[in-house]
């Protein structure tokens, strides 16, 4: 059962935003403009962007209320909405010169090993978390993946959108949003190899 | 048989537990047997943990002025 407050918070959002209320408008924009832009800033590298997208992805949901279906979540639709704001906004941007995926993937010998495979990475995440170099290092190295792959990184690995979601929003096969997500964790793998391997015997 | 690569190349389907049942038992047989597959599938899994952490931290309030400015920008909008 779901705590009665939230939900009758939410319900009463929904009626003022419904009858175009300006104070509801507000709550909205108030609530979910930090949350919504965390996402929009994950796509976008650049700030002004984001929050280009942000406010596109407000709009965007104003017109869209008519079709809010009753008993969904409001913070999953907005998430949603918020998401093709920044793919759209991805999509006017002229592309950075960006390596090749294949140059950011293991390499292999005749015989099927892989070349240099090197030491273990011995610390946990838990343990190399706690470092904020850490989470600096990972989002930068998620920045030097080729944008292709890093979208569908960002849709499927962080935003947590199914495969077949993310196939209809870019307009590809499941297929290919599965091998796309491969690729991409593989070349952030090798991004992040050479700083977590343990060179100790 | 599998060779390493084939192992890597698989590796999202064996972890999704998508492949067919005799090939996922190949692909477990490999990983036991092969310190090098084993040692990658586990930095392939922290990949996956690091970047959804390292990504979803940026979760706080926006900074003061976003908001405001939005609310102006709908209100523009709206009166048109």
């Amino acid at each position: 059962m779901k705590p009665s407050s939230p939900d009758s918070d939410e319900a009463a959002l929904l009626v003022g935003l419904r009858a175009g209320d300006q104070v509801a408008c507000e709550k909205l924009v108030r609530t979910y403009s930090g949350r919504l832009l965390a996402v929009t800033r994950r796509f976008l590298h650049n700030e002004d962007d984001a929050r280009d997208a942000l406010q596109d992805a407000f709009l965007s949901a104003f017109r869209a209320l008519p079709t809010f279906a009753e008993g969904s979540l409001l913070s999953t639709w907005l998430h949603r909405i918020a998401v093709n704001a920044a793919l759209m906004k991805l999509r006017t941007r002229r592309r950075r010169p960006e390596d090749p995926i294949e140059d950011l993937l293991p390499t292999f010998v005749e015989d099927g090993h892989r070349v240099n495979p090197g030491p273990d990475w011995k610390e946990p995440a838990e343990v190399v978390l706690q470092r904020q170099e850490t989470r600096v290092l990972v989002r930068e190295c998620i920045e030097r993946l080729p944008e292709t792959y890093r979208t569908v990184l960002l849709l499927r690995d962080i935003e947590e959108l199914d495969t077949e979601e993310v196939a209809r929003l870019l307009e590809v096969s499941p297929n290919a949003v599965k091998i796309r997500l491969h690729r991409a964790r593989q070349a952030l793998r090798e991004l992040l190899d050479p700083h977590f391997r343990e060179d100790r015997p | 048989m599998i060779t390493c690569r084939d192992f890597i190349e698989f590796l999202a389907d064996y972890l999704a537990r998508e492949l067919p049942a005799q090939q996922h038992t190949v692909f477990d047989e490999h990983v036991a047997d092969c310190p090098n597959c084993s040692a990658y599938l586990r930095s392939y899994t922290m990949t996956v943990k690091l970047g959804k952490a390292a990504c979803t931290d940026l979760d706080g309030p926006a900074p003061a002025e976003v908001p405001e400015k939005l609310l102006e920008a709908i209100r523009a909008a709206r009166s048109k």
